[in-house]
């Protein structure tokens, strides 16, 4: 009898096979080796983005954050980030009041443009960043204000 | 296995743009519940897409992304007809792999 | 001295007074741009796939699909159902929602006790199989226009009978339905109470629901959604399906004829 050990185990010998025949696409990836836990507990800004391997990011108009200026409800703020800056490696979404604030890290090929769009949980008012992660080690970020509001009793 | 995806991969010239919605419950771990026990996160941590069987993004994720979640990328040059896959894995291991046709 | 002290503060009051109003105005716009960026991509999407794989799908003690359930178009046909409901059905001899036709075909059809469902929370085991049939089911009439019928007495009857109940006070608030939504321009907090005597227009109200709920994530069916809205008056809570929530169906939806479905929406 298998046991979910047995076949958890058996699965990542298969995951490290294809990996190093380079079939798995995360974990090909230059930078990305699994889950990067620190960057996603980090509770600031700054930290978030120094746990991805980067300098502390400053501000470009190059990076665009889009988003609405206030949010029905929290709990699902629809964000996107997106960038004209050349040899981007990633995009990321952080929520500065946010109790981690990295929500999300977007890998960039040259097959898709820099360019995604996702919801996102926001506790409280806060600034939203786009932080584009450049092949050099640059950060470079737009932020906006997104007031949050609690619904209230109707429809 | 987990409810499937709902992707949309619409042709525009020499891109596609895919929508995609997710259906997971994405739990931050904060939550507690009536008796006061902590609800354990449970949250889509990996999510990769293919054009016609190459690996064209991968992401990660953390709890503070929306419960049955909502991605758009823009992928260059996909054509009518070709193959769009999203797979994504979840903290406890789950996992989900849907197909969709570029319109 | 002094009415030149009060002359000022009056201006002032003035002058923040158009602020806020201005503010105001734009927090209108804001919600309507956040719901706009909603609307593509609503999850109800997801529970629209499971409503269309459930209605075809072999299950109950008589291991049998709903495709032959009538919802008043004809044994299987869906489309164009769910802007004519609550009707009447000859073989129950009763007016039904599509929540509670949904019960009787379940039971006829496939065994599932009706009972049981109704007696069933909001969001679990059969529940959860009902918000994504009330999905499915009213997405394949989107686009179209409430027409209920009120041919049968008993169409007549529970007209009148959710006429009534939607004017009844009760309560430790002496709250009635209309006590919201009887009068236009409303508003609770930042959402728009909209007058459901007449047709409020085109996907708004009884032409809303169901909807995906983004504050809990779920598919809140029109019996979901009386459900609470008992709760905010405090009153007991309806029987699921039970005869006053079919009324106000009825009430809300030949106020709303001619109004175009949108349902499943997308809501705070």
């Amino acid at each position: 009898m298998h046991t979910r050990r047995d076949m958890l185990s058996q699965s990542a010998k298969v995951a490290t096979m294809l990996a190093a025949a380079g079939f798995l696409p995360s974990l090909a990836q230059a930078q990305s080796d699994g889950y990067n836990k620190a960057a996603f507990d980090a509770k600031t800004i700054n930290d978030a983005v120094k746990a991805m391997g980067a300098q502390a990011p400053s501000e470009s108009k190059d990076v665009t954050i889009t988003g609405p200026d206030i949010a029905e409800n929290g709990a699902v703020v629809p964000v996107g980030a997106s960038t004209t800056v050349p040899g981007v490696k990633r995009l990321l979404l952080l929520v500065e009041k946010n109790p981690s604030a990295l929500t999300a890290v977007f890998d960039v090929t040259d097959a898709i443009e820099a360019n995604v769009s996702t919801r996102v949980k926001m506790g409280q008012s806060s600034d939203v960043y786009a932080v584009a992660l450049t092949n050099d080690g640059k950060a470079l970020f737009a932020k906006k204000e997104i007031k949050v509001t609690l619904g209230g009793c109707g429809g | 296995m987990a409810d499937p995806m709902r992707i949309r991969a619409q042709a525009s010239g020499d891109k596609a743009t895919v929508r995609v919605l997710m259906s997971h419950e994405m739990e931050t771990g904060q939550r507690k519940d009536s008796a006061g026990k902590v609800i354990p996160a449970w949250f889509i941590q990996e999510v990769t897409a293919q054009h016609n069987g190459k690996p064209v993004m991968t992401a990660q994720w953390g709890p503070a992304v929306a419960k049955n979640p909502y991605l758009q990328f823009i992928v260059k040059g996909a054509k009518v007809g070709d193959k769009i896959t999203l797979s994504w894995v979840d903290n406890k291991g789950d996992k989900r792999s849907d197909e969709a046709t570029v319109a | 001295m002094k009415p030149l002290v009060i002359a000022v503060a009056l201006s002032a009051c003035a002058i923040v007074a158009t602020a806020q109003n201005a503010a105001q105005k734009s927090t209108a716009d804001g919600i309507a741009e956040y719901r706009r960026m909603l609307e593509e991509g609503n999850p109800a999407e997801l529970f629209e796939a499971k409503g269309e794989a459930l209605w075809s799908k072999k299950r109950g003690p008589k291991n049998a699909s709903l495709e032959q359930c009538d919802l008043g178009k004809g044994a299987g046909t869906v489309a164009g159902t769910f802007v004519e409901l609550p009707r009447w059905f000859a073989d129950t001899n009763q007016v039904q929602d599509l929540e509670s036709r949904l019960l009787s075909c379940m039971e006829n059809l496939q065994g599932i006790s009706a009972a049981e469902v109704a007696k069933t929370p909001f969001g679990r085991g059969e529940q959860a199989n009902m918000e994504a049939l009330v999905a499915y089911i009213s997405a394949a009439s989107r686009g179209m226009k409430f027409n209920l019928p009120q041919d049968h007495p008993e169409e007549k009857k529970m007209l009148e009978l959710g006429k009534r109940a939607f004017f009844y006070r009760a309560g430790p608030y002496d709250f009635a339905c209309a006590s919201c939504h009887a009068a236009d321009g409303q508003r609770i907090r930042l959402q728009d109470l909209p007058d459901l005597t007449k047709n409020p227009g085109d996907g708004v109200g009884f032409a809303a629901w169901p909807a995906y709920r983004v504050s809990s994530g779920e598919l809140w069916s029109m019996q979901r959604r009386l459900n609470d809205c008992f709760r905010q008056q405090r009153f007991p809570f309806p029987g699921y399906a039970s005869e006053v929530t079919v009324s106000l169906g009825v009430y809300m939806g030949v106020n709303a004829k001619g109004a175009e479905s949108i349902a499943p929406s997308i809501k705070r």
